[in-house]
Parts: structure tokens; C-alpha cells; sequence
């Protein structure tokens, strides 16, 4: 038996799933102060009635990360961060201690510029002065070369407690977002530490000794101790959760949308062949971008508890909510009242439910039931609308190749899958406004945690050989090796797969669930100079799929028809 | 915080699958580092910035500016089309007011590409810049567009597409053509008769250093945009100016290119040529795209720059002032010149030899133009190519006047059967093409 446990905004969900579907699920409200009780209350009631002997697997999906960004809770963090050519790194600055030092390394990863270790001890004093106990250390194009990182890092290990490295951070290209990714993994560290050192602890005293492996924003798991060095990769793992929920239900071999209709908001995401699609470079939110792995989601501000306004004659849902629906208390209507007057819901309070849709009507100067009719058909073409407008952002996205332009992917999803509360109201009016075939999720209501518990681990590896230079790297994975003149394709591929391999090992991979290896990029180029070839540079970037582990999407899948039909 | 002043278009499509052969200086490698800069700069998440995916240019857009031999598929590959529907892209962002300037970084480049092509001259097969500019004529109705190029060969495909333009004025800033590919480009080339003054033609010679460039933008450059007051300024940015590049011998730097970029401040860059992939292409493009961005580009330095090294003697800066006066003294008088050039009616007759040296032609050309004082004079080219076809290509003007309207179709229709493989009509007023 395997659980899945995923501390969401408002409520946290926990699953215990065998290879026969759901034994067991709970929701308990998320106490935001304390979410290591949240966690342990969940754990507790989940195992009252379990053998915590018979768990072989456990995944957990929080908010910790997500929370200290948003309530800048975060440690101070120290950033020594070298530029060479290019923008000014003045631009990237994340808080008051934050060095631009001199040193540089090009495109091709040579140094152009040394390190000058006599500002590094200086810079070293200063921030052991100011208290600062972490340190991330940055440099323009360490993906080619890391070296002045780690010399860097020889030289302030003995002052700091933990020094964190852009080039472990990805192989990605993206020098802002290397600094404010490698940042936040230094400025959560502490908290993740002992937040999950202390769950280790307390489930290990239940009797739940199985390790711990938690959720990343790629849909993907890592172990607890992968964790440590990339905390940063937590964030935003809940809306993964779910998303990784509704891929029993994806058809096979075709593109698919998933949407979760929240309370506030609606999430967007996209399955091609039940796999999830990334973000090409990481997670962005706002002004907020980073190198984090992470599944390509939007969110549209609009919800069961959006408010509804009409002004001038126009009706408005969301972005806001002010509460409840009123049929549940709310000041407000919402489009869950609307759903209530409709006669769909039939929980609530459907007098008070009906006065707030009677005000909407009023003001539009309709019927109730017109007015309701026209909040819910609203409601669908708002985030159809926004939907249709990510998958042509998708398929309009740059490519660099005449290969690419002429036959690149193109997502053409046939069905959409919806999670979340009012999603079984929503899946038919969808279906009959858009001709898409829509079903509702079952057990929509806790596929968060079931996509926690089923998330098989992921990771990628890049690698760049340059033959002229004679070496063939990895840095992300401390890797380097000499290479001759006659490198091939296939050396590259045997040895990105065997670092793939070793790498997911290392992150608490099943070796049973390791076979869906995917090439994400390859490239070749003939090095020339002066009208004679010089050697060859490739790179490529491999990665293990998000996706489920074997063994239990069959038995939820069936179990999903029969929660169906009985619906 | 990091954002752009002017909102900047790009597009960005280095063709990594595509090469003339596989160890041409046009080839696959060439953008490979430029866009690791572009990259790790983060130039894409700045807020302001925004990359478009390019199109594909059809052969009508190609049938606005030239006269492909024997058609339009056969010179090229789709890496030309997606090239010259990459600007394109921009030049819809930039009119549509998506954005306020762009740069198309695209490969393979054009600017050698004539009016009429039999195939690949200087890496070019077709014009992507007379594409462009034509298309933005016909689907915006822009009348005054000025093309600045700044790669350092001679830009002789634009130049030869607007020679006989009025409305277009054309200036070529490149290393002098007796030390260069491809051998023309003095200032005695000024246009056609019922155009002359709007090419200029500005050599510089070999050492040039950035000194040299700016000098001749604020000082010649500058002063003819202001007083010609384009609707659009268009700049065929080509980066072979460089120190470092291998094809050729100036000394220009990329905080010369940005600040020569500021000073031009183009509506719409189109990448050309630039062949020191590694040590210049990075640098100078990161500083194109900051400067018409509108940010901050002190840092953009070479890594090896040294002023020192690069200064440019005394006879140099002398010659170029020299060509600069020489320049000026061609612009005020242009009036009188197309005055002087001819009778109005009259037919203008020139002959011309183009060697195509990227894929071994040699064609001749024998050129009839109506002397006009109302357009730019409906003209017709008589064109054989060794080895290869011999055409006739006859062009009205976009804003030809009545008279030359009925010459064009005069020339088009008296042209004697029999003597050609093909003769082509390019009517731009109707935007139709006509063979037969």
C-alpha cells in the first residue's frame, strides 16, 4: 500500500491506495500556522486504522516552500555572483547581501577573467559579520564551466554552514533565473530541513519507517535527502498533485486538457499522451522566474466562490473571493449559488442561494433561472477562452530549427478532464457548449493526493561534449570526462542514459518505473574555423517522464468507471 | 528593476539544420552562440522583450521585390522562406504597434540578392530587407522607407532593388570594394536617373575602427535621415565589421554597434552577415537587442577588447572624412542631378555583369528605363545567366505614374516571342506577377 498526503491552501487530502483502488482518504482543514501538526493529524488518521507495516511507499506534497515566498519568511542569504560580459548583475539583486565579483567564463566555458580570491575573503568577513549563514554562489555560464563556483565555495566553506552552487541548480541556460533559483534553495533550506526532519522523526514513531519521498512542481518525486540540496523544488507542488490525479483517466496517445476549478481559481494544464507538458525553462509566476522544473500551468482567477457583480449591465465573475458561496453563509453570490439554483447542487442553504442570484438577475434584468443559466454558461467560456488561449501560446512558441518549423508538435487536445468540486456540474455543459468530450474526475475531491501517491520520481540530466575541447560534461552532476576526436552520437546517449540512471537512483527511483526515457533535445554542430573542421560540439538533455508508477492507475481506473456510472 | 524602454520584437531563428555546405561560414554553427548569450542573459524574460515565432514568406511576397529564375522554389530552401517570413513577423508587430522596433536574427542573410536572381550570390539566394520593405509598402501603405546597411561588404542586392527607387533611400556603409567582396559600392553610385541621390554608397577603408563608423553615422548618415524624414528606417545589420571577423578588415567593436544602433534607432533590424561566431556575434547582438531595447548595454565588452589596439590612424580618419564631405556634397545636389540625368520620355540604357560567386554564375544584363519626372520609371532587364536562362523582367513602379504604367505593359507585351525562356511582369501598383 502506498500514501499520498498533499497540504493544499484551505485543506490537506491523504490517500492509502493498494493495488484494488482507494482504501482509505481523509481532508482535514490546513492549519497555516502549523503545518507540521496538519501533516502529522493527516498521518494519524490516515494510520488509525492501517498497519503501517504494509505502506511501502510515502509522498508528500506541502506548501512550506510555497508559503515562506509568499509570507518572506525566508532565511537572509548571502550571493556572491560573477558576470563577466553582458548585463549588468546589479538588476538581479535578491536582498541586501548580494556581491557582483569579478571573474568570468564565455559561452564556450573558458575563462576570460580570473577570480580574485582576496575579494571572495573580504566579501567571506562581511557576511560572517552580518550573521549570514547560507550562501549561494552564481556564475555567468557555470553549466559550461563551474569552476570559479567551486573554487569559490573552497573558499567560504569553512566560514558558512551550507554554500549552494548555481551549476547543481540545472543544466538550463539562464543566468537571472540560476540566482534567483539557487537563492531560494539556500533561503528554504533551514525551514525544509527541519520541517521535514521532524516529520521523519514522528513517523518513524508511529512505525511508518519506509522512506520519505517528496513531491516536486514537475509532478515528479525526489527522496528526502535529494531534497535537501533543491528545496526550492517544492514549491508549487500542489498544483502538480492534482494534475498528476487526473492522468489514470487520460486517453492514451492523444493531448488531453486538465482543469481544476478551485474555490479562487481554476488551474490549467495540458497531458500529451498522459504526460505531462513542462515548462520549457522553469517555473514563472509574475514577475517571480526560476530554473525550477515544473509542469506547464496557468491559472485564471475564477472559481465556485468567485464573486459575481453586474455593473452597467455586465456581468462580472472573479477574479476575487469574498467568502463562501451564500447558499454556505457568503456575503456574496457565487457561481456555486448559481449551480444550487439550477438545481445541480443540491447541498446548501438554497433560499439564501436563490437571494443572491435574484440580486444578479435583477440587475440584468432576467429571470432567476436565465440569470443563473448564464453565470454557469459564463463561468465555462471564461476558462474555455483562457484555455484555448494557452494552447495557441503553446503552438506558437519559438523553434530554431527548419526541422521544428516544418513538423514540430502541434497539441490538438480531444478530451478535457476535470478536477475539483464543482467539476461534475461543470463536465456536461462543457461537453455541450464545446463538442469536447469532458469527463469529470473521479474521486475528484482527493486527486491530489492520489496524484502525490502515484508520481513516480523525475529527473533530467544535460550534457554538452565538445570535441575540439576533448570533453564531454554534465555539470549539473559533477561530471566531466575526457573525450576523443571520434565521439559519436551513441557515446553520448549510453553515457547521458547511464547519469540519467545513476541520478534517479540517487533520487529514490523504483528501477521497476525507470523505462520511460525521453530525449528532450539533441543538437550536433561541425566546429569550424577558418574553412577547416575543427570538431564537433553536441548536446543534448535526457529526462525520465513525469508520469505513475505500475501497478495501480488499472485498479483506480477501473474503480473511476464504476464511481461513474454510480454517479 | 530590468525592463525594456521601447517594447523590442525579435525573432529568433538560427536554423541549426542548415548550411550551404558543411564548413561555409554560413552555416549551422553560426547563431550557436549567440544564442547561448541571448540565453543565459535572460534576454526573453525581460519584461518588454517579446520573441516571435517567424512565418513562412510565400513566393507572392518574393514576386513584390524580385524576379526569381526560373522561379521562386528553385533558388531557394525552405530556410530562405522561414528567413524572409521572419522579418516579415516583425515588420507585422512593429506597424500593427505590438511593438516599437524589432530585430529579426534569422539566417541565411539576403542582401546581395538582385532584382533578379538566377540563385546564390555572397550567401544570399533572396533579398529578406526588399521583401520585407515591399510587403510593408503594399499591406501598410508606407511611402518614404529608408534602409541603412551596415554589414561590411557592399549591400549590392538592396542597392541594385532601389536603384531606381526615389522613395526609398538606400545607404551602404562597408570596407572599400577594391580590398573586398563584392568590388562595387563607391560614391559615384547614386541611383538610377529618376532616383539619384537616394543610394549612397559610402566606402571605408580597411582598419576602420569605431571612431570611424560613428563618425560617418553623425556626420552624414544622421544628417540625410533628418532632412529625407522616412516613414520607417530600416537597418541590414550586418556584424562583419568586427575585429575578430575572419572575411574581412575593420575595427569596429560591439559598444561601437550598440551605440551606432542608438544613434540609428531603427524601426526594424534584419541580421546579415558576421562571421567570428564565437568572439564577436555574441557581443554585438546582445548589444543590438539592449540598445533598441532601450537598456542598459555598458557591460557588453569582448573579452579581449582592447581600445588601445583598435585605434584607427591618422590617414584613415582623414580618408573618411574626406568620403563624408564627398557624400554631403552628392546629397544637396540631387536634385539637380536627376535633373541632368535625362530627358523625361527618353529611355536610359545600362549594361551590367554580376558574378555569382556562391554558385558559380556569370550573367549579363542590358537595362532600358523610362526617364520620368512623376515615379520612379517603369524599366525593363534583359538577363542571361551562363550557365542558365535568358529572361526578360519588366517592373512598374509601386507608385508609377500613368505613362510608365503603359510603358511597363508596352515592354511586357512588344517583348519579340522566341528570343526568351521567359518574360516576367512585376506590375506593383496592381501587386500582381505576370510570366510568360
Amino acid at each position: 500500500m502506498i500514501i499520498g498526503l498533499d497540504v493544499g491552501g484551505t485543506h490537506t487530502d491523504a490517500v492509502v491506495i493498494s493495488s484494488n483502488g482507494i482504501e482509505k482518504s481523509i481532508k482535514v482543514p490546513t492549519e497555516s500556522a502549523d503545518l507540521f501538526n496538519t501533516v502529522l493529524s493527516g498521518f494519524t488518521r490516515l494510520l488509525a486504522s492501517i498497519d503501517p507495516g504494509r505502506i511501502r511507499r510515502v509522498v508528500i506534497s506541502t506548501t512550506l516552500t510555497t508559503n515562506a515566498i509568499v509570507q518572506q519568511t525566508m532565511e537572509p542569504v548571502g550571493m556572491i555572483v560573477s558576470a563577466g560580459p553582458g548585463i549588468d548583475p546589479e538588476f538581479f539583486r535578491t536582498g541586501d547581501h548580494y556581491y557582483a565579483v569579478s571573474g568570468s567564463i564565455n559561452h564556450r566555458g573558458r575563462e576570460k577573467a580570473p577570480v580574485n580570491e582576496n575579494q571572495i575573503q573580504d566579501i567571506a568577513g562581511k557576511l560572517k559579520n552580518a550573521g549570514v549563514e547560507y550562501v549561494g554562489v552564481v556564475s555567468k555560464f557555470c553549466v559550461r564551466n563551474p569552476a570559479h563556483e567551486i573554487l569559490i565555495k573552497r573558499i567560504l566553506n569553512k566560514y558558512f554552514k551550507q554554500v549552494f552552487l548555481g551549476h547543481h541548480v540545472s543544466g538550463n541556460l539562464n543566468f537571472p533565473r540560476r540566482i534567483a533559483t539557487t537563492h531560494l534553495n539556500a533561503a528554504v533550506f533551514a525551514l525544509h530541513r527541519s520541517f521535514f526532519e521532524a516529520v521523519k522523526k514522528s513517523l518513524a514513531e508511529k512505525g511508518l519507517t519506509v522512506p520519505i519521498q517528496i513531491l516536486k512542481a514537475d509532478g515528479g518525486t525526489m527522496s528526502l535527502e535529494a531534497s535537501m540540496h533543491f528545496p526550492g523544488q517544492t514549491v508549487l507542488s500542489g498544483p502538480a498533485a492534482s494534475i498528476m490525479g487526473a492522468i489514470p483517466y487520460a486517453p492514451a496517445g492523444q493531448d488531453a486538457i486538465v482543469l481544476d476549478i478551485g474555490g479562487t481559481t481554476t488551474d490549467i494544464a495540458f497531458l500529451v499522451d498522459k504526460a505531462p507538458l513542462l515548462e520549457p525553462v522553469g517555473i514563472q509566476r509574475g514577475r517571480y522566474k526560476s530554473l525550477i522544473r515544473s509542469l506547464r500551468t496557468d491559472s485564471k482567477g475564477i472559481g465556485g466562490d468567485s464573486a459575481l457583480r453586474v455593473s452597467g449591465n455586465v456581468l462580472s465573475i472573479g477574479p476575487d473571493r469574498q467568502g463562501p458561496a451564500m447558499a454556505f453563509g457568503g456575503p456574496l453570490p457565487t457561481p456555486t449559488d448559481a449551480l444550487v439554483v439550477l438545481g445541480l447542487m443540491d447541498t446548501g442553504d438554497r433560499e439564501k442561494a436563490l437571494a443572491g442570484i435574484h440580486t444578479i438577475a435583477q440587475a440584468l434584468g432576467i429571470s432567476d433561472e436565465a440569470a443563473a443559466e448564464n453565470i454557469f454558461k459564463t463561468c465555462c467560456t471564461i476558462i474555455l477562452k483562457k484555455t484555448f488561449e494557452m494552447i495557441d501560446q503553446i503552438n506558437s512558441q519559438p523553434v530554431y530549427t527548419v526541422h521544428d518549423f516544418l513538423e514540430g508538435y502541434k497539441l490538438s487536445p480531444r478530451k478535457i478532464l476535470l478536477l475539483g468540486g464543482p467539476a461534475p456540474y461543470f463536465a456536461k455543459k462543457i461537453e455541450d457548449l464545446y463538442q469536447i468530450d469532458t469527463l469529470a474526475v473521479p474521486e475528484s475531491a482527493v486527486a491530489n493526493a492520489i496524484g502525490a501517491a502515484l508520481a513516480r520520481t523525475t529527473c533530467e540530466v544535460s550534457l554538452n561534449a565538445d570535441t575540439e575541447q576533448g570533453i564531454v560534461t554534465a555539470h549539473e552532476e559533477d561530471f566531466a570526462e575526457p573525450i576523443s576526436k571520434t565521439f559519436s552520437e551513441d557515446e553520448l546517449m549510453e553515457t547521458a542514459y547511464n547519469l540519467l540512471r545513476e541520478k534517479a537512483i540517487n533520487s529514490g527511483a523504483d528501477p521497476e518505473n525507470m523505462d520511460e526515457v525521453e530525449v528532450v533535445e539533441y543538437q550536433k554542430f561541425n566546429i569550424v574555423r577558418n574553412f577547416s573542421p575543427r570538431g564537433k560540439i553536441f548536446r543534448t538533455k535526457m529526462q525520465l517522464k513525469p508520469g505513475l508508477i505500475k501497478g495501480f492507475d488499472k485498479m483506480l481506473h477501473q474503480r473511476g468507471n464504476h464511481a461513474e456510472s454510480n454517479a | 528593476m530590468l525592463k525594456a524602454m521601447h517594447k523590442t520584437g525579435l525573432v529568433f531563428f538560427p536554423a541549426f539544420d542548415w548550411a550551404i555546405d558543411p564548413t561555409h561560414p554560413e552555416r549551422e554553427e553560426r547563431l550557436l552562440y549567440t544564442q547561448d548569450q541571448v540565453m543565459e542573459e535572460g534576454i526573453f524574460d525581460i519584461p518588454g522583450i517579446m520573441e516571435y515565432k517567424p512565418a513562412l514568406a510565400t513566393p507572392k511576397d518574393i514576386q513584390r521585390a524580385q524576379f526569381c529564375v526560373p522561379d521562386e522554389e528553385t533558388i531557394t530552401t525552405e530556410s530562405h522562406l522561414i528567413s524572409a517570413g521572419g522579418a516579415k513577423v516583425i515588420a507585422d508587430a512593429v506597424m500593427g504597434k505590438e511593438v516599437q522596433n524589432g530585430f529579426a536574427l534569422v539566417r541565411p542573410p539576403g542582401h546581395h540578392s538582385m532584382r533578379v536572381s538566377h540563385g546564390g550570390r555572397g550567401f544570399c539566394h533572396i533579398n529578406m530587407e526588399a521583401i520585407m520593405v515591399e510587403y510593408i509598402r503594399t499591406r501598410y501603405n508606407v511611402k518614404r522607407i529608408a534602409i541603412i546597411d551596415t554589414d561590411c561588404h557592399h549591400g549590392d542586392g538592396t542597392d541594385n532593388i532601389f536603384w531606381h527607387d526615389p522613395d526609398v533611400l538606400f545607404i551602404s556603409l562597408h570596407q572599400d570594394g577594391r580590398t573586398m567582396f563584392p568590388g562595387t559600392g563607391f560614391p559615384g553610385e547614386l541611383g538610377g536617373p529618376n532616383a539619384k541621390g537616394s543610394n549612397l554608397n559610402i566606402p571605408l577603408p580597411p582598419g576602420t575602427s569605431t571612431e570611424g563608423y560613428l563618425y560617418v553615422i553623425n556626420h552624414c548618415v544622421r544628417p540625410v535621415l533628418d532632412a529625407f524624414k522616412p516613414d520607417l528606417v530600416v537597418n541590414s545589420a550586418g556584424q562583419d565589421n568586427h575585429y575578430t571577423d575572419p572575411l574581412t578588415n575593420m575595427n569596429f567593436c560591439a559598444q561601437g554597434y550598440a551605440q551606432l544602433t542608438t544613434l540609428l534607432k531603427p524601426d526594424i533590424a534584419v541580421l546579415e552577415g558576421g562571421y567570428a561566431i564565437e568572439g564577436a556575434l555574441p557581443y554585438v547582438n546582445l548589444g543590438i537587442i539592449l540598445a533598441m531595447a532601450g537598456i542598459d548595454y555598458t557591460g557588453v565588452v569582448e573579452p579581449d577588447y582592447n581600445p588601445e589596439k583598435l585605434k584607427q590612424s591618422v590617414s584613415i580618419t582623414d580618408k573618411i572624412k574626406k568620403t563624408v564631405d564627398q557624400i554631403n556634397g552628392f546629397w544637396g545636389q540631387r536634385h539637380q542631378m536627376r535633373e541632368a540625368a535625362g530627358n523625361p520620355g527618353e529611355l536610359q540604357v545600362r549594361h551590367r555583369e554580376i558574378y555569382y560567386d556562391t554558385d558559380n554564375i556569370f550573367e549579363r544584363q542590358k537595362e532600358r528605363i523610362r526617364i520620368c519626372r512623376d515615379c520612379g520609371g517603369s524599366f525593363e532587364i534583359d538577363s542571361r545567366a551562363m550557365p542558365g536562362r535568358h529572361i526578360l523582367a519588366v517592373h512598374i513602379p509601386i507608385n508609377a505614374c500613368k505613362t510608365c504604367i503603359e510603358k511597363g505593359y508596352a515592354f511586357f507585351e512588344s517583348a519579340p516571342a522566341g528570343t526568351y525562356d521567359q518574360i516576367y511582369l512585376m506590375d506593383r501598383p496592381k501587386d500582381s506577377y505576370h510570366t510568360k
